[in-house]
């Protein structure tokens, strides 16, 4: 197998999830069946391909530039957005300490 | 007129609105009556919006005591998938992360449809965060093909599909990533229409994949298909990727005779694993084409078989990034913890469902430091060479046919098992999404057990007035 529980749970912390030890199992089999199925892209010769970072560019590039003017357009929503949250102390949402490792 | 189940088109809706025969309040009562005794068992809608419903109602009745012209939609009873965003009413991308998010504003889609005189009926289930092509990863509950109530609409825009199919809406949203539009209108029987990446607005789209997410239309006929594709498309300085070509008049385009067009088949979405009944109905439409005067062409897209393998890394990629935000700081679900950091595993632990933490984890390993080059980055590259076979086939054909989905509506539970298997069955679709071309679903048929069969007709980037005039005439021919 490709992918041991380490890589699950180094993948679980960059992640920020938290799985309990059958889910850490069952994702280390199918990520692994998955990952071996992925592999076939090796196939390929892709050197001097240039990776397809913009749709537009490549579907329409003539009408769409690559880039906007940077404007800022003030629209008032932050109100409305810390209405929303969990909990917030307005203009700041207020979350628990941050522990120093 | 209305109790019988009848399905309004937008344009019945119109001429019976102007001869006062029915009324905008009326087709919401009417619409209302079908939820209520249908939704049960479909589990189709997630969340209603009768006050928004009826007040739009009122306007447009209004409009219509005073004699002034009505908006291109007007009266049109609509649903909109739950991913995207409506003011005032819950959406939850089918998740329990979002189980009580309500968001601040509407989506450009949504505010345009309601600009045209639709009536948002309310908001459809769908996989969770648009992963999925069954509708069984919502966390509340699947949703049921309304044709086969023991089989799956697809997905993930199973809840939209289901919503026209079973005439509880006379149109629907949806959106499509890897084929979460058009392969829920095949399984249920009914056209639906992915247009190209960039074509309708994604702001107020709250994102899974954003070089590949698309809103789109469902309906009853490719006619409606297109009077809604006309509200919804064009340039929005809000969405950074809405692209400034200009749009066209897709119902002027809609009736212009088909022969001559070149229909491109190629040969690698004609291989093994398609089931037999979906290959004689498929074949059987392309018949029909040539009888309306379409040259088939044979094609060849070398680079198809490559394609599920680059869209799971780009989409997880992707996917992993824009769920980030989910950490219980902004939205509505927040696990209580003792530290920060607690905070966001807990949170994100409890909140997604296994789908989704799947394709975050997948999607994170391929762009952590020593994988980023050997998956990312070369899925990238492969996209370029996919978009490249769709640019050499439309040189030598005006349109391409393909079947949209391998398999007709499966079983409730039959493909949960291998997360692999169930990502198999998109062969057809995700191409489309990776080369940023529009693609639309239209039935042709059915299989032997009577489960609803689609055609999928690819066209250039921003052809769709020609994808939906040949859907239009495939349509009208099979009576």
């Amino acid at each position: 197998m490709k992918i041991k529980r380490e890589d699950v749970l180094r993948v679980a912390e960059l992640a920020h999830l938290s799985l309990d030890d059958a889910e850490i199992e069952m994702y280390a089999r199918q990520l692994d069946s998955i990952l071996s199925y992925v592999e076939k892209l090796n196939e390929l010769d892709t050197s001097g391909v240039e990776p397809m970072a913009q749709v537009l560019a490549s579907t329409d590039g003539e009408a769409n530039p690559a880039a906007r003017e940077d404007a800022a357009r003030p629209d008032g929503a932050a109100r409305e957005v810390l209405d929303r949250a969990p909990e917030a102390a307005p203009p700041y949402f207020r979350v628990p300490k941050v522990i120093e490792r | 007129m209305i109790g019988n189940g009848k399905r309004w088109t937008v344009k019945e809706i119109r001429a019976a609105l102007e001869a006062k025969q029915v009324s905008a309040r009326e087709l919401a009562i009417e619409h209302y009556a079908r939820i209520e005794r249908r939704n049960p068992e479909l589990n189709a809608f997630l969340a209603l919006s009768p006050e928004r419903a009826y007040t739009q109602a009122e306007r447009v009745d209004a409009l219509v005591a005073r004699g002034e012209p009505l908006p291109s939609l007007a009266g049109v009873p609509l649903a909109v998938k739950d991913v995207i965003s409506t003011r005032g009413i819950r959406s939850t991308c089918g998740s329990r992360i979002l189980e009580d998010y309500v968001p601040p504003y509407d989506a450009t889609a949504v505010a345009r449809l309601e600009a045209a005189g639709a009536l948002i009926l309310g908001k459809t289930n769908c996989d969770e965060f648009a992963m999925g092509s069954s509708n069984e990863n919502s966390a509340f509950g699947p949703v049921r093909n309304p044709v086969a109530p023991d089989r799956v609409p697809g997905g993930s825009s199973g809840g939209s599909a289901a919503a026209v199919a079973a005439g509880l809406a006379v149109a629907a949203l949806g959106t499509d990533t890897g084929g979460s539009i058009r392969q829920p209108g095949a399984l249920c029987g009914i056209p639906a229409m992915m247009p190209s990446y960039g074509r309708v607005s994604r702001y107020g789209l709250i994102a899974f994949a954003s070089s590949l997410d698309r809103i789109g239309p469902f309906a009853s006929s490719v006619r409606d298909v297109a009077a809604v594709m006309q509200v919804l498309a064009g340039h929005d300085p809000a969405d950074s990727t809405s692209a400034e070509t200009p749009v066209p008049n897709y119902l002027a385009a809609l009736d212009k005779p088909v022969t001559g067009l070149r229909i491109g088949i190629p040969r690698q979405y004609f291989g093994e694993g398609m089931d037999s009944g979906v290959r004689r109905s498929v074949e059987a439409a392309i018949e029909r084409l040539k009888g309306l005067g379409c040259r088939p062409v044979e094609l060849e897209m070398p680079h198809t078989d490559y394609a599920i393998a680059t869209y799971y890394l780009i989409a997880t990629a992707e996917a992993s990034s824009n769920l980030a935000r989910y950490d219980g700081v902004r939205y509505p679900l927040r696990v209580p913890a003792a530290t920060l950091g607690e905070m966001y595993r807990d949170t994100r632990g409890r909140g997604f469902g296994a789908e989704v933490k799947r394709r975050i984890m997948l999607g994170t390993y391929a762009l952590s430091a020593g994988y980023y080059e050997a998956y990312y980055l070369k899925a990238q590259k492969v996209r370029a060479l996919i978009a490249r076979d769709f640019a050499e086939a439309f040189e030598k054909a005006d349109l391409i046919v393909t079947p949209t989905s391998p398999v007709p509506a499966f079983r409730l539970g039959e493909r949960t098992a291998d997360p692999l298997q169930m990502y198999l069955a998109d062969i057809y679709t995700v191409t489309g999404s990776l080369a940023g071309v529009p693609g639309i679903s239209v039935p042709c048929g059915k299989t032997s057990e009577g489960l609803p069969i689609g055609l999928q007709i690819f066209g250039p980037a921003f052809g769709e007035a020609q994808v939906m005039q040949l859907a239009h005439a495939f349509e009208q021919a099979a009576g």
